[in-house]
């Protein structure tokens, strides 16, 4: 008898990660299971691990230890399958500044091996609302335009999981509100997004789940409204703060290296 | 077929932003002229002597101009992290070397045109006798180099002292290639029998093939983080 189980869906999956830079360890032992129509917010102070969790789930980093799979198999070992599923927005922008919006995404169409690259291009300028500024060099767009941007670019290929690290920074309220419906549209749409963010508030509006981050280490990983809120929230203030006061000159002054005792924003 | 799309797409790429900005490609011409017009003044070559200093003149202004070209083409890449975003996409990261590579091959071909027309004024000196021979040597010299530049241009991008490291790591490399260019001039635009020169093309002919295919199984590593 042929069983009708259906197929379960693809999962992106971090199995045991550790990340090492040198003699800084900027993930242990992560254990994370991501799947279609999930929704994460992964938290944490400066220096938690957040954007090198990001970036060993998007194949940008190799873990130094533990696999990172995508549908059961190590995406290192079969890199373009779990690439197409896989869309990033990252502190930079992937984006030439030279180039229009539209020849920035163009370009990622092809890449991405789009047959019908143009049609998509003009669905993603649409509903990014980007048409008006489609023929505009990237580096005259806004910052918040430049964000839109290359959201589109992550979602052009239509992939099954977005990795969004802290993709409000610089924008402004409006900008910041709008970027929030575009995130609640695509999770409508049974993408998995993770989004990264030290601002707490930013991403409770999206996420239904929180996974918090503190030293490379997960110390939550549940339900966003039955996480300890205050004790996160605790951690992370004083390891800012114990943060703050190792990079304090002898002579005083504020440090702007708060967060990033080891050099590396996340 | 997909590999060859994401090469010619990096390559287009790779003209149209050289083609609104011009950076690339104006400071490789200046600095090759530079060259050029400064060994004028020191040597004042004529007649034999033309043909003594020429060649190795001519592969300085080429070496020169092709560091700064390889150090710029990553810089683009480099200011809003391109070659992330490309490694991002499901493609082979030897399709990234090739499209940046032809692409690289493109503004030294129009750099060494520019070279050799301003060279040909200066020092009164016709290469159309030796047009074909010249020309072939220094496309398959000019291969190599880039081959070269284009893996070591990607390597020193990420280090510190870029604008040092790339000619310490890649002019050790290219030595047999400078080498081979100076020599297969010489003997081109003496008008010496190919046979004599001939051993020369084919080194540079082989060492571009060796260093190509290298570098396109390579350049995943070169890539990772």
């Amino acid at each position: 008898m042929l069983s009708d189980t259906p197929r379960a869906k693809p999962a992106l999956e971090l199995r045991d990660v550790s990340k090492q830079f040198g003699d800084f360890q900027a993930l242990s032992g992560v254990c994370l299971r991501v799947e279609p129509g999930d929704s994460i917010l992964l938290y944490g102070p400066n220096g938690a691990g957040k954007t090198t969790l990001l970036r060993v789930l998007s194949t940008l980093a190799r873990p130094s230890d533990g696999k990172v799979l995508y549908d059961g198999a190590d995406v290192h070992a079969n890199p373009t399958v779990a690439k197409a599923a896989i869309g990033f927005v990252s502190h930079a922008t992937f984006l030439y500044g030279e180039l229009t919006a539209r020849e920035n995404l163009e370009f990622a169409g092809k890449l991405f091996g789009l047959t019908k690259s143009p049609e998509r291009v003009a669905g993603v300028l649409d509903i990014f609302h980007l048409q008006e500024r489609a023929e505009t060099p990237v580096r005259e767009l806004s910052r918040g335009y430049q964000q839109r941007v290359s959201l589109a670019r992550a979602f052009l290929h239509a992939p099954q999981f977005l990795l969004l690290d802290e993709p409000f920074t610089g924008l402004d309220a409006a900008s910041t509100e709008s970027l929030q419906d575009l995130m609640r549209s695509l999770q409508g749409q049974g993408k998995g997004l993770i989004l990264s963010t030290h601002d707490f508030e930013q991403g409770r509006a999206i996420a239904q789940r929180l996974v918090a981050l503190e030293g490379g280490k997960v110390r939550y990983d549940g339900p966003i409204h039955a996480a300890p809120l205050a004790a996160l929230r605790k951690g992370a203030r004083s390891q800012e703060s114990e943060a703050s006061s190792t990079a304090l000159p002898e002579g005083g002054g504020i440090s702007l290296a708060v967060g990033e005792t080891y050099g590396r924003n996340d | 077929m997909r590999t060859l799309g994401v090469i010619s797409a990096i390559f287009v790429k790779d003209l149209r932003v050289e083609w609104r900005h011009r950076e690339t490609l104006a400071s490789m011409c200046i600095f090759g002229l530079l060259v050029v017009f400064l060994f004028n003044f020191a040597f004042e070559p004529a007649g034999e002597e033309r043909l003594r200093l020429l060649p190795g003149l001519l592969w300085i202004a080429f070496a020169f101009a092709g560091v700064l070209g390889f150090n710029r083409s990553f810089a683009a890449e480099r200011e809003n992290a391109g070659l992330e975003g490309m490694r991002l996409a499901p493609v082979d990261p030897g399709a990234i070397y090739l499209g940046k590579m032809l692409a690289n091959l493109f503004f030294m071909g129009i750099a060494e045109v520019v070279v050799v027309f301003a060279t040909s004024l200066w020092y009164n000196f016709s290469f159309i006798p030796a047009l074909g021979w010249f020309a072939l040597t220094t496309f398959f010299c000019t291969l190599g180099y880039v081959a070269v530049g284009t893996t070591f241009g990607a390597v020193a991008a990420n280090t510190r002292m870029r604008e040092v490291m790339l000619p310490v790591l890649q002019f050790p490399v290219a030595v047999p290639i400078f080498i081979a260019g100076v020599e297969g001039t010489t003997g081109a635009l003496k008008g010496d029998p190919v046979s004599d020169y001939a051993g020369w093309i084919k080194l540079a002919a082989g060492y571009s093939a060796i260093f190509v295919v290298l570098s396109y199984l390579l350049f995943e590593y070169v890539l990772e983080e």
